[in-house]
């Protein structure tokens, strides 16, 4: 939503500067002037993104040890990358992460934003509370879950009490997975519920009101007025929810150490093991490059299906 | 029946619903939050007990989080954490209150082009630069340093980004007023626009304080001694050869978490803003 809007008033931002010789000069003057404002920005940008980005892709073409010299593999990095179980089931597990992950939030996310929607006391407070989790360090968040799901932990004891049999949630691999993803969702979607209650409240009353007139059930109106309505939300909220879970470590690391096996693996785990744990920095930013070639695929295809479900005029 | 006495009734089973559907999202938020009980309860029982499955510990050992602060030196990574997350907030508000201003205000050559390439950043994950960085640090002699846990992630354009999204909801003539009464371009912008933007900058510093505070991966990378630790990474050293102390691991987490509970308590409003206005950086 104001990502688009942003964009499109700095497109529209340039030519409607005034076209006098005045101007023109000014023209001139701002750019000296501009130059500094933008250097530390810059520099940094160049220095701290641009340069990395790039020597991320040269580095991959090396075998890179921690310490010792660099030697040119060519391609080497990548054929074996293509060979690599490992790789293979990190990359599965990041894109079953990715999209379970994202859409249990996004519909938690919605759930909740609707139901802070309807009368109730202190919305605002319990949209606080649902929030919380995502501003506590993730590594605090993910060790109290880690303890909660251990074999002798709160979960199977209180599953005890009511007569169910526990679980080893994260040492059993058909589980580990699932729980990684729990913890996520729960760390995560309070952000989401804030983003799509924004767009909630910018849908004018008079249309819901109208539709309630017309003798419309409360499904109805979701499906064919609220959705509609907050499909930028949505599109915004789906596209960085995503390209966040593409990211996921901290909760692989702290509470399953990828495994049992490599049942919890992820592809930002393999590209730390191996860059810093087993010494092959070239073959870690293989990874690295693989992991921004999909995430880029993901959200281009996103970006393309919004056409189909995003509505942008109000 | 009078109408009035309908109205009345009416008026009543409404208020009834509106306190039992309150009454239900309180269970819910409660249940929700259950984990942060739990590293409460947790970090106040003693050592044998973490696994009892009870709520409370036959003891309340408020001691344990005197032993999480002294069994690792937890007082200096809380003290790293400030240090770093404040003077990474700083740098990272100026960079981009600085580059903002030139994005919305100014007019040069390849601007939008430039901005652009910064906004497709933001699609970047960091996670792509770690090798590289780490390469880069250590290079220059900054493994393990302060400046290596600061500097390279108060560049990214999310904070040029968020900025210029507020600068352009303000109108010009303020500051083309100010100019023509002979202000310099920093002193329109310090004076002029700046106080306009109390809140947004206080929405940027607060995101990057939150994000620098909680980075996990890079300190993991570039810090290897205690000395220089921050929190999460801190949290992680409780894990020994003599097995795990939960409930001093707990009581650290909950250390770890009140300085968030502070943020969010003081400034919700700010908070939510600055995520409905587009977004969060570091996470």
């Amino acid at each position: 939503m104001e990502v688009m809007t942003g964009t499109r008033t700095a497109a529209a931002g340039a030519p409607s500067a005034p076209a006098t010789p005045r101007s023109g000069r000014r023209r001139r003057a701002d750019g000296r002037v501009a130059a500094l404002f933008l250097a530390p920005g810059l520099i940094g940008f160049v220095l701290f993104i641009v340069v990395p980005l790039g020597g991320s892709a040269v580095i991959s073409l090396y075998e890179w040890p921690l310490f010792g010299s660099p030697a040119f593999v060519g391609l080497d990095n990548y054929a074996k990358l293509f060979g690599d179980p490992a790789f293979f089931t990190a990359l599965t597990n990041t894109l079953i992460f990715a999209f379970v992950y994202t859409a249990l939030n996004l519909v938690l996310a919605l759930a909740i934003a609707l139901w802070l929607g309807t009368r109730l006391k202190g919305a605002g407070i319990w949209r606080v509370v649902f929030f919380l989790p995502v501003i506590t360090p993730m590594v605090a968040n993910a060790l109290v879950w880690r303890l909660m799901l251990s074999d002798d932990g709160a979960l199977n004891s209180a599953l005890g009490t009511v007569g169910i049999e526990g679980q080893s949630w994260l040492s059993d691999s058909r589980f580990a997975l699932a729980a990684v993803i729990a913890m996520s969702v729960w760390q995560s979607f309070g952000y989401n519920v804030v983003v799509i209650t924004a767009g909630l409240t910018s849908i004018p009353k008079e249309i819901l009101e109208a539709s309630r007139i017309d003798g419309t059930n409360p499904w109805q109106r979701l499906r064919h007025t609220i959705l509609p309505m907050i499909s930028p939300s949505l599109f915004f909220a789906s596209t960085m929810t995503m390209i966040g879970a593409f990211q996921v470590f901290v909760q692989a690391q702290v509470l399953t150490q990828g495994g049992p096996g490599e049942s919890t693996n992820t592809l930002v785990l393999y590209l730390y093991r191996n860059g810093f744990s087993f010494d092959r920095l070239g073959y870690a930013s293989a990874i690295a490059w693989m992991l921004f070639v999909v995430v880029m695929l993901v959200t281009a295809v996103q970006f393309a299906g919004q056409r189909r479900w995003v509505n942008y005029d109000k | 029946m009078t109408s009035e006495t309908i109205r009345i009734r009416a008026r009543r089973r409404r208020t009834t619903l509106t306190w039992l559907n309150t009454a239900a999202i309180a269970v819910v938020a409660l249940l929700f939050t259950f984990p942060f009980l739990w590293m409460f309860l947790t970090a106040l029982k003693p050592a044998d007990e973490v696994f009892s499955g009870s709520a409370l510990g036959s003891q309340l050992r408020w001691q344990n989080f005197a032993d999480a602060w002294t069994l690792v030196p937890f007082g200096r990574f809380i003290a790293n954490g400030f240090f770093v997350a404040i003077a990474g907030a700083a740098l990272s508000v100026v960079v981009a209150v600085l580059s903002a201003y030139a994005f919305s205000r100014l007019r040069f050559r390849y601007r939008d082009r430039l901005f652009l390439l910064y906004v497709a950043t933001l699609v970047l994950p960091q996670e792509v630069l770690v090798v590289p960085l780490f390469i880069m640090m250590n290079e220059a002699g900054y493994v393990d340093t302060y400046a290596a846990l600061i500097v390279p992630f108060a560049f990214t354009a999310f904070g040029t980004f968020l900025m210029r999204q507020f600068f352009l909801t303000i109108p010009v003539e303020y500051e083309e007023a100010a100019r023509i009464d002979g202000a310099s371009r920093v002193r329109t912008l310090w004076s002029v626009l700046l106080p306009q933007l109390r809140a947004p900058l206080s929405v940027l510093g607060v995101f990057s304080f939150i994000g620098y505070w909680n980075s996990y991966l890079w300190p993991l990378i570039v810090i290897n001694t205690q000395d220089k630790a921050t929190v999460p990474l801190g949290l992680t050293m409780f894990t020994g050869e003599h097995g795990t102390q939960w409930n001093l691991v707990m009581a650290a987490s909950t250390i770890a978490v009140v300085p968030s509970l502070f943020i969010v308590v003081l400034l919700q409003r700010q908070l939510m803003k600055g995520v409905s206005m587009g977004g969060f950086g570091g996470r």
